[in-house]
């Protein structure tokens, strides 16, 4: 009895072993390939549960997900002879996991350096033919889609594939910082100065339009003024003229005689000779 | 929280934090059981060895019982209401479940992964916030304008998990890609953007143009990650030239200044002006009324003189004569010279010394019998003196 236990539970041990070494899971971010007595069997394992050959077969994984690579800066010289400094990422997966793993063994530090190397070359390249202002100001997306598909035929042999590289910074180097530096800072003074300019140029404007209204306004307001003058002047002279002339004889004496009037006042001294019609009477009553 | 971190391995720390157990367990389950398939251990670690002493069936049977028990317990998990969780079925992904109580079928079919997705993540570009108190990383924050000029910008961005299966099986490390996606896509959006545009109206623009850029990488490579907010802290001239920008905003300032001096220089004197003008015209007007009152007064008393002169113009005539010249001599100093009788001689008038002696009384010069002339206060003479007195206030 208890050997035909121990029998029942050596089998079932036995099968949990077996079961244990045949059965083996790739995970949702993993691939895996099986290796026949270091032969690829089989490449193209999904997540899941699998069997294989316990003993004989040996699993391999690799990372499914997209992997970064964050290159150091380094300096490109571009097509009117500018040097940059370039730092970049490369986003990039394992796509076929047999190639990957006849290539790298499985090593993904030689991978990477592979993959920096073949971008690397192909950056210089792509620097070498576009201007400052291209790199910097240009399309990226477009620069980075041309560099991916050549450098993707490349990396193919690896088994890899690049999904993306993306330019993180494109900056001159220090001694190039500097000039741009003083060319900045000589703009801004210019920009100054000008506004500066701009505003003396509008306060003068300013200035010079309201001496010009204030001007206009004396003047129009003095010619406005001598017209009144005039134009009382004138209706003056006319009055004057329609009343005098109703008796010219009469105006005359007295006109005269309010100007003798006025004439003559209280300290001057006449010297007369007593004559003429006042005096008539004055040296002969009988005269 | 530790295991969001970009500086982690790259061993994913997702396994470490299971509430209920499981997770741990299957991670070291797994690792035994790699070991099995690369070396033939053969000893027996797991619970169902137990019925070897065969004491039993019963006993053995409640003890299998038990063991059951417990088995499907450990499959019990809860999900806090911030977390899903992703459930794994011999490795491969099954399903995600929302917050709650749940039941997964036990080690070795399923596992659960647990990411919170309420949580709001930090990323900083171009200063570190627990660097310090300015905390700036000139590599990250110098960056290329289009017209070449240099700029300094500080960004910090909100995110979040929105697939928590993306997040967890897509991209090796989704915080560090984040990270180094942002500043790619904030330096492509500054590079396209011209220095003044960016440092002042155009930063708006910039950030919702980084942000969109970013969004769209994220979602490319399956990241499962969410940007909520995207903020350009700073953006302003890099040290070296802040002097030159500040100087620029006070040209402004003194712009604006010397506008508006010349403004108030310009509502000072046109009023003025008007004023003034005003003034003139009021004057003129004053004037052209005075005159013709005076005209008008004049020809007047004019007319009603003439008329009683027209009555009887002869002994009218006379008699202003006479009153004007009696007005006027009475009024004034006189020397009476009878030229016609001593026509030959000279005569000496000694004119100042006459004129320095009393003016009270006049000096009446002997000439032979010459009577004094008498004066005399008729109605001619007062109408005289009191036109003298209209004449010298209206003259001008």
């Amino acid at each position: 009895m208890s050997t035909r236990m121990n029998l029942i539970v050596m089998s079932i041990l036995l099968v949990f072993v077996v079961l244990y070494l045949s059965v083996f899971y790739v995970d949702q971010r993993e691939r895996a390939l099986v290796l026949h007595l270091g032969q690829i069997e089989r490449a193209d394992y999904q997540p899941g549960i699998h069997f294989k050959v316990p003993l004989i077969e040996d699993v391999k994984r690799f990372d499914a997900r997209v992997l970064t690579v964050d290159v150091k800066p380094e300096r490109y010289i571009t097509r009117d002879k500018e040097t940059l400094l370039v730092d970049s990422f490369i986003l990039w997966k394992i796509k076929d996991v047999s190639t990957y793993y006849t290539a790298m063994g499985g090593d993904r530090n030689r991978a990477t350096s592979r993959i920096f190397n073949i971008v690397n070359n192909a950056l210089r390249d792509e620097f070498a033919n576009r201007s400052v202002q291209d790199v910097v100001a240009g399309d990226r997306t477009s620069m980075v889609s041309d560099i991916l598909s050549n450098t993707n035929e490349a990396v193919k042999a690896f088994g890899i594939e690049l999904v993306n590289i993306r330019i993180k910074r494109i900056d001159f180097i220090s001694e190039i910082n500097e000039r741009v530096f003083a060319r900045m800072n000589s703009e801004r003074e210019r920009i100054a100065k000008e506004t500066r300019a701009e505003g003396a140029e509008e306060a003068e404007k300013i200035r010079s339009d309201a001496d010009r209204q204030s001007t206009i306004i004396i003047a129009d307001s003095n010619r406005q003024s001598e017209e009144l003058r005039g134009n009382g002047d004138a209706l003056a002279t006319d009055t004057y003229a329609q009343a005098y002339g109703q008796n010219k004889e009469f105006y005359s004496l007295y006109r005269r005689l309010t100007a003798y009037k006025n004439v003559f006042t209280g300290d001057d001294m006449l010297v007369i000779e007593p004559k003429g019609d006042f005096f008539n009477k004055f040296s002969d009553a009988k005269n | 929280m530790a295991w969001n971190e970009p500086g982690k391995d790259d061993k994913d720390p997702w396994g470490n934090r299971g509430n209920d157990g499981p997770p741990d367990l299957d991670e070291v389950l797994r690792s035994v059981q790699r070991k099995f398939q690369s070396l033939f251990g053969g000893s027996s670690s797991d619970n169902d060895d137990t019925s070897g002493n065969g004491s039993s069936i019963i006993g053995a049977g409640l003890l299998l019982a038990i063991v059951a028990i417990v088995w499907l317990a450990s499959g019990i998990y809860i999900i806090e209401p911030p977390e899903r969780g992703v459930v794994l079925q011999f490795g491969k992904y099954k399903e995600t479940t929302m917050s709650g109580p749940h039941w997964h079928i036990p080690y070795p079919v399923q596992a659960v992964e647990v990411v919170n997705i309420d949580e709001s993540r930090t990323a900083e570009i171009g200063f570190r916030s627990t660097a310090g108190r300015s905390g700036m990383v000139p590599s990250e924050a110098l960056m290329l304008t289009q017209d070449e000029n240099i700029i300094e910008m500080k960004i910090e961005i909100q995110y979040r998990v929105e697939k928590p299966a993306d997040f967890l099986f897509n991209v090796q490390n989704p915080v560090k890609t984040l990270q180094q996606m942002t500043e790619s896509a904030v330096r492509e959006v500054v590079g396209l953007s011209l220095m003044d545009d960016v440092l002042t109206t155009g930063r708006q623009e910039v950030a919702i143009k980084s942000e969109k850029l970013l969004q769209s990488l994220l979602s490319d490579y399956g990241t499962g990650l969410l940007v909520t907010s995207f903020n350009i802290t700073d953006a302003q001239a890099p040290a070296q030239v802040q002097a030159a920008f500040d100087d620029v905003v006070k040209a402004g300032a003194d712009k604006v200044r010397m506008k508006n001096e010349a403004e108030a220089y310009a509502n000072d004197i046109v009023p003025r002006a008007r004023g003034a003008g005003f003034r003139v015209v009021q004057e003129a007007e004053a004037y052209k009324s005075q005159i013709l009152a005076k005209a008008q007064g004049e020809t007047s008393r004019f007319l009603q003189v003439m008329n009683e002169y027209e009555k009887a113009p002869d002994i009218t005539r006379e008699r202003m004569y006479l009153d004007t010249m009696e007005s006027v001599y009475s009024r004034t100093q006189k020397v009476m010279v009878d030229v016609s009788k001593e026509s030959s001689n000279v005569l000496y008038l000694p004119l100042d010394k006459m004129r320095g002696g009393s003016k009270s009384a006049p000096t009446r010069i002997d000439l032979s019998n010459m009577p004094a002339y008498p004066s005399s206060n008729s109605n001619g003479t007062n109408t005289g003196s009191a036109q003298d007195n209209a004449r010298s206030r209206g003259g001008r």
